[in-house]
């Protein structure tokens, strides 16, 4: 941030028009051009601030709100909430005025924080000091004032404020574009009157808003962009909104209930206007209507009605939800944070959540798409030998990291060497030493990348390209160090420790679609020399000498070693050639419009007729654990696809030796070769045909998927049998090559895809994405070029690795490590799965068991809307009654110790696909719903007809009534929540009992002061009063035990007889604590058993005898079956479990 | 239990149907009855009527609490909720509402017959409203002195009302708001049939019941008009126990609720004896 020079800027267009150019034309320090270039009207780029939040102060509410009843369900509310205030409703507008009002109250503060935030770092930004030159003198200013921003680091041959002040130049560039990593310019330098020289600026020239500096204390530039225009900032712009799985069928349910909100409106409605048919109804004398709704029409009337129905039914339809699941997946994402197990200690990363909103979609992965190369490998290059023309030369290397210097050549394939060979050998080093764009760090105290305590002198070579380093590295090995780069000269220490000196002409970089690169330097002696090191498919076409056969041999055979593979070639130019190929060049890097076009062509026509000299291999080691993890995940029942741009035969080892591929996976091919062998058509059939006979007879035990005796499959399939599938073809029949290709790989256990071009990778998984089961696909990758993957799967995982942070930047959440993507999955997702969908559907039970008996109650009150509950127990039960326990649910819950799940992926099955928020389990908890409030409602009825339930023969009203039903459905549906509770904290326990306390207070300070300034009191001392009737009491405990009784029931039934993997665990591991506790003697006091039937039991210890009694039996039936009592069982287990946890480990210090 | 709308002919009661608000002299009629067993404890006597939706929502809000609370602005200026019984004649009316101007003014009177004398039996008409609701939530309009007629001075009785609210007993701390009959008839029924209390008939030694096996006659001056509606009234005895009244439901639903969760264990203690061992051979795959 030293180093921002600036010059205000002029351009020759108006502010309105400068978007329809394709180039700006900026003069460095507003000297006007020299005259003869065309006129220039004085205009402003914007000024250097940066503005990423979204509001303002002023604008911040109504923006804010605008915003949110964008929402549908808000917006839903929003209208509910106005129909309550223009016509006469039962409930007041408070009623759904008050929770509207919570939620978007809790939501703005949410989104204002955020904004708040984003305001400081603004603030930040836009106040450091930039240092300027003006007239020859560094003057400070607040960056915000700054006109410009971006620097163009052009300063070689400047060496004081003075001379960059004379600098009379103008810059050519393009618009400002969010491409990162592309910028195509040109400078004008006028030298007193001269023709301006003109230099090409490409990407290498540009130094990025946020950039450090680490090299040198100061550089010159010119700031190009300014403020929103800087690339950074044109790429804050929101990514793409993804959407879980979990919220889609969330939103499905809300349109169901939707629907039923309507047909019971529509019902009441109707079924009012018929029951008012006979007058004495509508109108009896000792209930009459006011004269003005008389007079209104009947249509109106059924209008309102209806209106009115919808208002007091409104409420299944839960306000709150949409604030809970927002919270909950906020704040659960802070525990993925926290975890320490997925914080890593050499890089000092933990994982970072970039979108709280995908969650829940971790544990319904499906499909993994991994990056090969630092994602599952390290990243970490090692060279591990050379080949020149057939000899193969290995460093020795001592396991400290001391290298020793002699080097030995391994003789593999030829005898002696022989003078030319001794003569190539040398070349072959020292083109490994100029070929590349490693930039030498004296000072070891620098941070980051790679530190490297060389023999003789303590140097860093530091590039963006780690084989880069590693072959430097290397051929320092063998005897030759690459020192530095000095006035454009390469200086190199040969074996016999003499300085040789190169002169750096031109560097061809490297791009992946070329897959090489090539420098042209000049010897000392005056030969001019291109040297090219690049893929084996890219070098051998070009070749023209060279014992091609036996280095090509080489090269596969470390391929398949799974090696990294590199060819090395020259040539000799002669002056002229270098000339015209220089003339090349400069023209191609000048032009600002189709550049990278012009320079490939360029390329093409320099890099021919090679003259072969070697190759080299690298290693890239796995990262630690990744064949365990992409095992686990394998048994999670997550089709692992690797993706790379590596050779067939490295990636086919590297997916070997992390055990995607096993030793008795059947391999099919689709590759290149095979096509070029017999048509895609023919390829294709066979290998369905193969894969679908298998399939076909063992259909059942795929499910299952762990009998080691299946026959699996992996299919490798390169990039060019990709596009062949993929391409459109005219005659239609693409459609069918793109099913068969899906059909074989739904089949196959792991597919590698080899050969990939960064969008091969994202069309795959777009493929993938959009066939017909639409599976949830996640990928994973560390590189830019996992970029455009990263952003088209459902989830989007990025690796803090090496390789720059685009791709965490992109992701929705990045890990440091491979290995994390295990317990992120296993662990997090599935608990994150599972609070959620518990979280949804429990939110539609608790609503309807709330409305359900007030719909019921309109039945026998004449349809005339009157509402069961008090206004405030209608206001505060999504709010304050029931809304905390089951957002700590949603934020605490593990149905399984995370341990277990780690241990146990096949547990990720059960909850593939969405299975909990299936139809199925969405209409059982309806079903719940609707049966609990029968149970409330008619329990309540019965005991309130015609009969006398006080002790002094005092008589309910009808809010009594209510405040009994709405008593029971606010313990019931806590205690169902408790139920449904399998990991307890004392923050469970406060919260759950404490909301029931909590609703007990308020009750009793509700009904216990006549609350002036209301104009009702209609709960007077009901609730007091009614807890003073015995059969109230009883009432209460009965019908909370029937309504539970199902779902205890249900639960105890599938357990014993169709238990879920899941819940045998479950048995299993409380089997184990049991087991534990009998040896030592206090814990069995802590045994599940008195645990569960504790807490379950505890409305009933507040009753009398007889009931007790009732509870008694009721709960001893649970409790013989949820027990475990057969110890035999749990010694097994416990065994077994204790065992592997004992080879695990045993693994884990192995590795 | 004493059914006596008299929507049968053979009943006493018939002449009386069609009885409307304001007819005066009130039509009387008894009806004989005959206890089989005698109430040893207190007796609770009730009304009871049905097809009346007290808690139609139109009723239930027509009220106005405050001024029942005995707030003097509310007295002279009823909320808004009570129309269209709020005011009458461009006064205001007190108590104002459709739940207050339909209150239940059936007199009951109870007589135990024995050789042909007629005894009557003491009513006691205090105690059958809430504590709180007597003497918290409905108060007395207040100013000087105690003399109601003053304090409801600019106030006019209830559409249906024969008299008007501080006439409607003798005894000033059961008169006005606080009128305990008044007070039951405002706590509206959850359920369209329903009873409310109306009187306490208390026992008088320990050597006797309260009322004993044997027969009573029961005077009604008839004012309610139920049969407009299809409704129906009743008189109910009945005795209380520390549980409140005969409840069968709750007795019923016990003994089947325990019932059902004793069967329910022995089936699935056998399910698990059964399928718990399969489970145990059943291994979990590691």
């Amino acid at each position: 941030m030293d180093c921002s020079l600036l010059r205000t800027l002029v351009s020759r267009y108006c502010a309105g028009e400068e978007n329809w150019v394709d180039s700006r034309t900026i003069y460095v320090g507003h000297r006007e051009p020299p005259p003869g270039t065309e006129a220039y009207i004085p205009q402003r780029f914007p000024d250097n601030r940066i503005v990423s939040s979204k509001y303002t102060f002023w604008n911040f509410v109504p923006k804010n709100l605008f915003e949110q009843f964008r929402r549908i369900a808000n917006f839903y509310f929003l209208i509910i909430f106005l129909v309550q205030l223009i016509i006469d409703t039962p409930t007041s507008p408070v009623t759904s005025g008050l929770p509207l009002l919570f939620v978007i109250t809790v939501t703005a503060i949410k989104q204002g924080y955020e904004d708040w935030l984003r305001h400081k770092a603004d603030n930040a930004m836009n106040q450091c000091p930039v240092h300027f030159i003006q007239h020859g003198k560094l003057v400070r200013k607040q960056s915000r004032k700054l006109r410009t921003y971006y620097a163009v680091q052009d300063t070689k041959s400047f060496h004081n404020e003075q001379e960059i002040d004379a600098l009379h130049a103008t810059i050519e560039c393009e618009q400002p574009q969010p491409d990162l990593y592309k910028f195509v310019g040109r400078i004008n330098v006028y030298h007193d009157r001269n023709e301006p020289t003109a230099r090409p600026l490409g990407s290498e020239n540009l130094l990025l808003r946020g950039a450090t500096l680490k090299n040198t204390e100061k550089i010159f530039g010119v700031a190009i962009y300014t403020g929103m225009e800087t690339k950074m900032a044109l790429n804050y712009q929101a990514k793409s909104q993804k959407r879980s799985a979990v919220e889609k069928s969330m939103n499905v349910f809300l349109i169901v209930y939707l629907c039923i909100l309507i047909s019971k409106a529509l019902i009441n409605t109707v079924l009012k206007y018929m029951w008012q048919s006979e007058p004495f109804r509508d109108e009896p004398w000792y209930n009459q209507k006011t004269e003005p709704e008389r007079k209104r029409n009947v249509f109106l009337r059924a209008f309102t009605d209806f209106l009115a129905f919808m208002v007091l039914f409104n409420y299944i339809i839960p306000v709150s939800m949409y604030v809970t699941v927002e919270m909950q997946k906020f704040l659960g994402s802070y525990f993925l944070t926290w975890d320490e197990e997925m914080f890593d200690e050499d890089t000092g990363e933990g994982p970072l959540v970039n979108t709280s909103d995908l969650n829940e979609e971790l544990g319904q992965i499906e499909y993994v798409f991994t990056d090969k190369t630092g994602t599952l490998t390290e990243n970490n290059m090692e060279f591990v030998e050379c080949c020149i023309e057939g000899h193969v030369y290995v460093p020795h290397v001592i396991c400290n990291g001391q290298i020793l210097h002699d080097c030995t050549g391994i003789d593999m394939i030829d005898s002696s060497p022989g003078a030319s060979g001794k003569e190539r050998e040398e070349l072959f080093f020292r083109a490994l030493c100029l070929c590349h764009t490693v930039q030498v760090k004296d000072d070891d105290s620098v941070d980051g990348l790679k530190k490297n305590h060389l023999s003789r002198r303590s140097c860093i070579y530091i590039s963006s390209s780690p084989d880069e380093v590693a072959l430097v590295e290397g051929i320092q090995r063998l005897g030759y160090t690459y020192l530095r780069l000095k006035d454009n000269f390469m200086e190199i220490l040969n074996r016999e420790n003499n300085i040789e000196k190169f002169e750096l002409l031109e560097v061809l970089s490297f791009d992946s679609v070329r897959r090489r690169m090539s420098v042209i330097v000049k010897s000392s002696t005056g030969d001019i020399f291109l040297f090219c090191k690049g893929a084996d498919s890219s070098i051998f076409p070009r070749v023209k000498e060279g014992k091609i056969d036996q280095i090509r041999s080489r090269v596969e055979r470390n391929a398949v070693e799974g090696l990294r593979t590199l060819c090395v070639a020259y040539k000799k130019l002669t002056a002229e050639e270098y000339s015209n190929a220089q003339k090349l060049l400069q023209n191609a890097k000048l032009a600002l419009q189709d550049r990278e076009k012009k320079l490939a062509e360029v390329y093409e026509k320099i890099e021919r007729d090679f003259i072969l000299l070697g190759a080299t291999a690298v290693e890239d080691r796995l990262q630690e654990k990744a064949a365990d993890t992409i095992e686990a995940l394998q048994k999670a029942g997550i089709k692992v696809w690797v993706l790379t741009g590596d050779k067939m035969e490295t990636a086919a080892a590297a997916c070997y030796a992390c055990k995607l591929f096993r030793r008795n996976t059947q391999i099919l091919e689709l590759t290149t070769k095979k096509i070029e062998e017999q048509s895609l058509h023919d390829v294709l059939f066979d290998l369905s045909k193969t894969v679908l006979r298998h399939s076909g007879s063992l259909t059942r035990d795929t499910f299952s998927g762990l009998s080691t005796d299946m026959q699996d499959y992996g299919l490798i399939i390169d990039g060019a049998a990709l596009s062949l599938i993929m391409k459109p073809r005219q005659d239609g029949s693409s459609g069918n090559y793109r099913e068969l290709f899906l059909e074989i790989c739904r089949n196959c256990s792991a597919v590698l895809c080899c050969r990939m071009a960064p969008l091969q990778k994202a069309q795959i998984v777009k493929l993938i994405k959009l066939s017909k089961e639409h599976p949830i696909t996640l990928a994973i990758g560390d590189g830019a070029n996992d970029v455009s993957m990263i952003l088209e799967a459902h989830v989007g995982i990025g690796i803090i690795g090496k390789e720059g942070r685009q791709a965490a930047r992109n992701s929705d959440y990045a890990i440091p490590k491979f290995k994390h993507l295990k317990k992120m999955l296993l662990v997090h997702g599935h608990f994150y799965y599972v609070r959620i969908s518990e979280l949804v559907q429990y939110f539609f039970y608790k609503n309807v068991c709330f409305i359900f008996p007030q719909f019921l109650y309109q039945f026998f009150c004449g349809f005339s809307q009157q509402t069961l509950y008090d206004t405030a127990y209608l206001t505060l039960y999504n709010i304050s009654f029931t809304s905390l326990p089951i957002l700590l649910y949603g934020l605490m819950e593990q149905h399984v110790s995370a341990d277990t799940l780690k241990r146990e992926p096949s547990l990720y099955r059960d909850i593939a696909k969405n299975a909990l928020l299936r139809w199925r389990a969405f209409i059982y908890w309806t079903f719940l719903g609707v049966f609990d409030a029968v149970v409330f409602f008619f329990g309540a009825y019965f005991l309130f007809e015609n009969t006398i339930v006080t002790s002094n023969g005092q008589m309910f009203g009808n809010w009594t009534f209510g405040t009994l039903v709405f008593t029971v459905l606010v313990f019931t549906v806590t205690l169902k929540l408790a139920l449904d509770t399998h990991y307890w904290t004392w923050v469970n326990h406060f919260m759950i009992w404490g909301s029931l306390v909590f609703y007990i207070i308020f009750s009793l300070l509700w009904g216990g002061i006549i609350w002036p300034f209301l104009n009702y009191q209609r709960m007077y001392y009901v609730f007091m009063q009614m807890l003073s009737s015995g059969p109230a009491w009883l009432g209460i405990i009965l019908l909370i035990t029937v309504s539970l009784l199902p779902d205890v029931l249900k639960k105890v039934l599938c357990r014993q007889l169709w238990p879920t993997a899941t819940e045998r665990i479950q048995n299993a591991s409380r089997h184990c604590r049991e087991h534990i506790s009998e040896f030592t003697p206090l814990a069995c006091l802590k045994s599940p058993r008195y645990r569960s039937s504790d807490c379950s039991n505890s409305p009933a210890r507040r009753s009398n005898s007889h009931s007790k009694k009732m509870m008694f039996t009721h709960w001893r039936g649970i409790d013989y079956s949820v027990l475990p009592s057969v110890f035999g069982y749990s010694n097994k287990h416990c065994r077994s479990s204790a065992g592997y946890r004992y080879s695990g480990s045993g693994l884990e210090t192995s590795v | 239990q004493i059914d006596y709308t008299g929507t049968e002919p053979s009943s006493p009661c018939n002449k009386c149907l069609n009885v409307s608000w304001d007819s005066t002299p009130p039509c009387t009629c008894t009806i004989n009855f005959t206890l089989e067993h005698s109430f040893e404890s207190n007796v609770f006597m009730y009304y009871g009527l049905s097809n009346f939706y007290q808690n139609h929502r139109r009723y239930v809000k027509s009220r106005d609490d405050s001024q029942l609370n005995g707030d003097n602005s509310s007295l002279l200026n009823p909320s808004k909720e009570c129309e269209p019984y709020r005011t009458n004649e461009d006064k205001p009316i007190a108590p104002c509402g459709a739940i207050a101007n339909s209150m239940f003014n059936d007199t009951l009177e109870l007589y135990r017959i024995e050789n042909d004398t007629r005894t009557p039996i003491t009513l006691i008409k205090k105690g059958i409203a809430w504590w709180t609701d007597k003497n918290v939530k409905f108060r007395n309009p207040t100013g000087d002195g105690n003399n109601l007629t003053a304090l409801f001075q600019g106030t006019t009785k209830p559409i249906n009302w024969p008299k008007p609210v501080y006439m409607l007993d003798s005894e000033p701390d059961n008169n006005g708001f606080i009128n305990e009959d008044f007070i039951v008839w405002m706590r509206t029924a959850a359920l369209p049939t329903f009873r409310k209390l109306y009187r306490l008939i208390e026992r008088k030694n320990n050597l006797q019941p309260t009322l004993q096996a044997g027969k009573y006659s029961l005077d009604i001056a008839y004012n309610y008009p139920v049969h407009s509606f299809d409704g129906r009234k009743r008189m109910i005895l009945s005795t209380i126990s520390w549980m409140g009244g005969k409840n069968p439901f709750l007795g019923i639903a016990y003994i089947t609720v325990g019932s059902i969760c004793f069967f329910l264990g022995v089936v699935l203690l056998i399910i698990h004896h059964k399928y718990g061992n399969r489970n145990t051979s059943a291994d979990i795959p590691n």
